[in-house]
């Protein structure tokens, strides 16, 4: 579904991205963790098409097509999603609004027709009871005064809506309690299918006890200098990612 | 972000769709202002004497005026011997019915989304056509007229109920009481005049659409509602201009009286011709916008959405003179290019526990300058006044401005006055966002800026709130930075 080869990209002067290879297929669940700094981000960042980040070296390929071609609202439209680490507000639009704005964007460049008002509100119907969000929270502004967990199940929500072929989770688990943490992977898992994907970015690994990846790269310096199963994380946790430098031969700080 | 900007800048350039010109033989004064064209007006429009004894009265003191130049814009001096001040379509003889519009003009309005055809009209709006100087048609006149709703042209009002006219014409916006009420006093030609009895509540909306067609001519037009004790009216405005390269001027007069329990409610969507990328052409909208709340508890209600005119002047205020009466402006003003626009309203406490509130979202894109201008004043005896604005500024890009020019004057120690300020650009992370989940850059812009002017556009009827949105969206194509 998903190949990325050899990517290089940098903000401003700053390499930050200096080869990444990485090949997701349909059904799988990755996971990318890493120290600050590493990159993550930057990667959600740049598969999204943000345009801060200029790519300097590599190709994406999705589906058969050079990702890094396409303009961020076409890499959307064809399936990619993004959950933010930083949801944005938008003042005065509702969020079911937005929302429905997004997925007959979506329709619209599939060919099909916009969705009618009674078909939209039962797939929200449904979808709301899958992350356990509140009818109240949809009609409020776009992320408003939304406390930090409603943002990212608000995130989670749109990812429902949108059934997005490629999801990336951007740190999805930080500033998050843990019930809110258990809701919002749930939510992810029961989107889960053999024909979607995901890529679970995140510091920690508490959020990968809920949803389990298929594999786990750590990503440092701007490279996956490791990869393995989901206990790879486990071992992550247990000697934190100094582990990771020694193994690299690195000076580690005291 | 850089490539992001460029991209979005070059896309600002949006084209205004109303730049067509009409080919109608007109009927015309020659160039220039005088007492001879003054009186020609009158004598073209065959008034009484006591209409033209108006008109030279107000000329004559308009010649001792000069043009004010407090306000936020720039722009090069009219020629006011240049313009035209009468021009009208030639039409064979009057009218007897709808019908007999010239099919050249029904079309003109067919093509602006007007229909003069009662048939295909919206069934709860009334339309009176004005094209440059004068009243085409008014749609709808029977079905009012069996309520006691006057609704018609100033031309036929003047004549057909000229006892309404001569108590009311002035008595909101005196003709001396500014630079271009006076002038629009002496040449004004057109416009509509609403009369709604006491105790009736008009049961459709009443609409008047201005359009500017002839070259180098003025457009006066004169409007007045008079709302009796009890009675309610929601009146629209809509007006476009044809792209042309010289400046044409407009210079209106608005005027609203609402007696005791009235209520009136005013909404404009101005849409005039903005000139080109570069600031050519457009027009000078110079406007006075005047209600007052002459009654006890009565309510009058400005909602204006401002994308077109080169330059604009305008403040639709209230005078709240009757005891618990409410005053109300809510307006969304977009500048793109180099559009200036200096905006606001005046909000007079004389009476009472009288209110007011204010609500204005300017827009500012590309090289243009918005002012919002609003004076809050609280007289000595206006005991429990009370007072809320909200002014907020949102910027596309670096090269524009928003401004704010509050004045508040309180003479009475128990008035309450607030006063909120916000400025904010659209963020590229907003945009990003947007795009992220399937929407391209001008949908986004035109999401985020009706979110931000919602709480005007909430203001607006039905009917017009779906056509303002698509205005704003229009008038800012893609200008985000």
């Amino acid at each position: 579904m998903l190949s990325i080869k050899n990517l290089q990209a940098r903000i401003e002067e700053k390499e930050i991205l200096k080869g990444i290879n990485l090949e997701i297929k349909a059904g799988e669940v990755h996971a990318i963790m890493g120290p600050n700094g590493s990159g993550k981000s930057t990667l959600a960042s740049v598969l999204a098409g943000r345009s801060d980040y200029e790519v300097t070296g590599g190709t994406v390929e999705f589906q058969g097509k050079d990702l890094l071609e396409l303009a961020p609202e076409d890499r959307a439209r064809e399936g990619v999603f993004l959950a933010f680490q930083y949801p944005i507000e938008i003042p005065g639009v509702s969020t079911t609004n937005f929302i429905k704005t997004a997925v007959n964007e979506v329709r619209k460049y599939r060919g099909e027709e916009p969705m009618d008002a009674v078909a939209f509100l039962k797939k929200m119907k449904e979808k709301m009871k899958l992350v356990e969000i509140d009818q109240s929270l949809l009609s409020r502004s776009l992320n408003e005064g939304f406390s930090g967990g409603e943002k990212k199940r608000n995130e989670i929500f749109q990812m429902a809506m949108l059934e997005p072929k490629f999801a990336i989770l951007d740190e999805t688990d930080s500033g998050l309690d843990i019930d809110a943490l258990r809701i919002v992977a749930e939510g992810v898992n029961k989107l889960k299918s053999k024909d979607n994907a995901t890529l679970v970015i995140t510091h920690y690994q508490r959020l990968l006890e809920y949803i389990v990846p298929d594999y786990v790269h750590v990503l440092y310096k701007g490279r996956i200098v490791k990869s393995g199963g989901k206990e790879l994380a486990l071992e992550l946790e247990e000697k934190g990612y100094d582990f990771i430098k020694e193994e690299l031969g690195e000076e580690v700080e005291a | 972000m850089s490539e992001m900007l460029t991209t979005l800048e070059q896309t600002a350039l949006s084209e205004y769709k109303y730049g067509w010109v009409t080919n109608i033989e007109a009927d015309e004064a020659p160039p220039g202002l005088s007492e001879d064209i003054v009186r020609f007006i009158s004598a073209k429009k065959n008034e009484p004497e006591w209409m033209l004894d108006w008109r030279l009265k107000a000329y004559r003191h308009w010649l001792k005026m000069s043009e004010p130049e407090w306000a936020n814009v720039k722009y090069p001096k009219v020629d006011y011997n240049a313009i035209k001040y009468y021009s009208a379509p030639k039409q064979k003889k009057t009218l007897n019915s709808l019908d007999e519009v010239d099919p050249e003009l029904r079309a003109t309005f067919e093509k602006l989304g007007i229909s003069l055809d009662e048939q295909k009209r919206l069934s709860n709006v009334a339309v009176d056509a004005v094209i440059d100087s004068v009243s085409i048609a008014t749609t709808f006149k029977k079905q009012l007229a069996e309520l006691g709703i006057i609704f018609c042209s100033m031309s036929e009002a003047i004549q057909e109920h000229p006892e309404l006219i001569k108590k009311w014409l002035g008595s909101v916006v005196p003709m001396t009481d500014n630079y271009f009420s006076a002038l629009n006093s002496a040449v004004f030609s057109d416009g509509s005049f609403c009369y709604i009895p006491k105790g009736v509540k008009s049961p459709m909306e009443l609409s008047t659409y201005f359009r500017i067609n002839a070259e180098n001519t003025g457009q006066f037009e004169r409007t007045l509602i008079v709302a009796e004790e009890g009675s309610y009216v929601s009146y629209l405005e809509g007006c476009t201009a044809p792209m042309r390269d010289e400046n044409q001027l407009h210079a209106a007069v608005v005027e609203i009286v609402a007696l005791d329990n009235a209520e009136v409610k005013y909404s404009t969507v101005q849409n005039w011709y903005p000139g080109d990328k570069d600031g050519k052409g457009g027009i000078y909208n110079f406007v006075t916008k005047r209600g007052i709340c002459a009654g006890v508890n009565s309510k009058i209600s400005w909602t204006q959405v401002e994308t077109g005119s080169a330059v604009t002047w305008k403040y639709p205020s209230v005078i709240l003179k009757g005891d618990n009466s409410q005053g109300e402006f809510y307006s969304v003003a977009v500048t793109n290019n180099h559009q200036q626009a200096d905006t606001g309203t005046k909000m007079m406490h004389i009476g009472k526990n009288t209110r007011s509130r204010i609500v204005s979202k300017g827009i500012s894109a590309g090289f243009s300058q918005n002012s919002y201008r609003g004076l809050v004043q609280v007289g000595k005896n206006a005991i429990n006044a009370r007072n809320f604005s909200q002014c907020d500024s949102l910027l596309l890009g670096d090269k524009c401005g928003a401004h704010t020019f509050p004045y508040i004057e309180v003479k009475n120690s128990t008035a309450q006055v607030e006063h909120e300020a916000t400025t904010s650009k659209i963020g590229e992370d907003q945009i990003f966002y947007c795009n992220q989940r399937g929407l391209d850059t001008e949908t986004a812009v035109a999401l985020i800026i009706n979110g931000f002017a919602k709480e005007v556009m909430n203001q607006l009827p039905m009917e017009f709130a779906v056509e303002a949105q698509k205005l704003l969206a229009i008038s800012l194509e893609g200008s985000v930075g």
